[in-house]
């Protein structure tokens, strides 16, 4: 299994490790409770180092990421980011991915740790097949790079501390907290450069730090410092998951695969149908148009039963009840304290307030649709 | 450091018995409620039912996971802990005691001679 460049400073600081996509990754360092509400109320610090970057440099790059992605790489300016995907030609998801603009000719693609093999196949082999592939350098940098998260509602108040001095790169701000979301901006830490995004993956407000492997350690270490104080815990995958899951970011291998559409999967914001060619074009155009055969639907059990599990039955309910479709994410809400999930049913059951069962060891426990998010922050 | 009190048997599956008469409670360690951590879900016996050592008979569930519980002896069902299904973080904090799962009648005692001894589960689970 492959170690982050922080894995010293999880078995110092007590972490479960566990087996994430090839990876040995803290589960937990406390409890996934404590570290869930933790960052709904305060802090938690993640380690993201197993996930990949792809730099893509060049005066072709932007048009050949254009026509590899989904979203509209030109609305971006530099020092922005956005939520993106690569399909197959099937319309299948490769990965769903952060893209960032760095610089004119330069972008900073953020993958799942799961894919990047695959990831970094299916590019080369687009690279290839493109006019003006000499124009694009394509850099796996994964190895060289460390990434933090930190989220939560107080990550504002001490993250400026950590990193005082003037952006010099992408959005040119005085302090990581000018940013708005979805903006990067180049650090400087210790004679390091780092990039900061305004961004996340727990539903609440936070930011991303991508650091050479080398210097990852003393930025964990300065932010854990500057944010004990402000309720900041360190927090492992096990809350990770639960976050993402009360307000229903996609994971890569639960709601998405390669034989799921971005369509089918609620994404379509994230799919620029008018600019232009790109791959999978062509039959997402047509799920757009005539609808998908399945849809992703969020639910909460509504009576005491067991959380949802991945690949839980879901029933329609009443006397001719008949199977719908599968759970794909699921669990207990730590932030609503019951049962939440995820699951793919036919379009005629995605409605909020549709009636659903689902099927828990042999027997079906009520459950409800509900809009997207499930959890949603009370300002 | 896990507690392993000195008067329980344990079975190699995590469970505990506290055997009086001819009467056991049966419930998980404090070393497995350490390793399923925070308990969410508890679901037990049908009452009555008779079962059978090593059978699975009840379903304990972390924020992450679903566990199977193993009956550590053969007997029929007495009583349920209605408490632990009301508030599974009993489970957590008070495993021998408030977050027990079930009494049975034992219909072969002499089962109890093939479960471990506190020195032994403690030889087991690394030295606790």
């Amino acid at each position: 299994m492959k170690r982050t460049p922080l894995f010293s400073t999880h078995q110092k600081l007590g972490g479960k490790l566990i087996e994430f996509g090839g990876w040995e990754m803290p589960v937990q360092y406390t409890s996934i409770l404590d570290e869930h509400l933790a960052v709904r109320q305060a802090a938690g610090l993640f380690d993201i180092s197993h996930m990949g970057e792809v730099s893509v440099a060049g005066p072709a790059a932007e048009a050949f990421l254009n026509q590899t992605l989904t979203n509209d790489l030109r609305k971006l300016s530099v020092g922005q980011g956005q939520y993106t995907l690569m399909c197959n030609e099937r319309g299948g998801v490769i990965d769903d991915l952060y893209a960032y603009r760095l610089a004119a000719d330069e972008y900073l693609m953020i993958i799942n740790a799961s894919r990047s093999g695959d990831d970094v196949a299916w590019l080369e082999k687009q690279l290839a097949q493109f006019e003006q592939h000499g124009g694009v350098k394509l850099r796996n940098i994964s190895e060289a790079t460390g990434a933090i998260a930190i989220q939560g509602p107080r990550v504002a108040e001490f993250i400026d501390v950590c990193f005082p001095e003037t952006a010099v790169g992408g959005t040119v701000v005085k302090r990581p907290t000018d940013l708005k979301k979805n903006q990067i901006a180049k650090f400087s830490f210790n004679g390091a450069d780092v990039w900061i995004g305004r961004t996340g993956y727990t539903g609440e407000d936070g930011f991303e730090v991508i650091a050479p492997a080398e210097k990852i350690e003393s930025v964990w270490a300065s932010l854990l410092e500057m944010g004990r104080s402000h309720g900041l815990k360190p927090a492992g995958l096990g809350a990770r998951d639960t976050l993402r899951t009360e307000v229903c970011y996609p994971l890569y291998g639960h709601e998405l695969d390669e034989n799921t559409t971005p369509i089918e999967a609620g994404l379509a914001f994230f799919v620029a149908l008018g600019k232009g060619e790109f791959v999978g074009r062509q039959v997402l155009a047509e799920q757009k148009a005539n609808g998908p055969r399945k849809k992703l639907v969020a639910f909460k059990m509504t009576g005491k039963s067991a959380p949802p599990r991945p690949h839980y039955a879901i029933w329609s309910n009443g006397p001719n009840a008949v199977k719908l479709g599968e759970v794909v994410s699921g669990t207990q809400s730590p932030s609503l304290g019951c049962g939440i999930g995820l699951g793919y049913v036919p379009p005629d059951f995605s409605r909020p307030q549709t009636p659903l069962e689902i099927e828990i060891r042999g027997k079906r426990a009520p459950a409800v649709v509900v809009g997207k998010p499930i959890y949603r922050k009370l300002n | 450091m896990s507690q392993i009190p000195a008067d329980l048997k344990y079975a190699k599956s995590h469970e505990w018995v506290r055997v009086t008469g001819e009467m056991a409670t049966v419930g998980i360690t404090d070393h497995a409620q350490h390793e399923l951590t925070d308990v969410v879900f508890v679901e037990l016996p049908q009452p009555s039912r008779k079962v059978k050592a090593g059978e699975a008979c009840a379903v304990v569930e972390s924020v992450k996971t679903a566990s199977d519980i193993y009956s550590p002896v053969s007997g029929e069902i007495t009583d349920l802990n209605k408490a632990v299904v009301d508030n599974p973080a009993l489970v957590n904090s008070d495993p021998y005691g408030a977050g027990w799962f079930y009494k049975l009648k034992l219909s072969s005692p002499a089962e109890l001679n093939g479960l471990l001894g506190p020195d032994q589960y403690k030889a087991q689970i690394g030295g606790g």
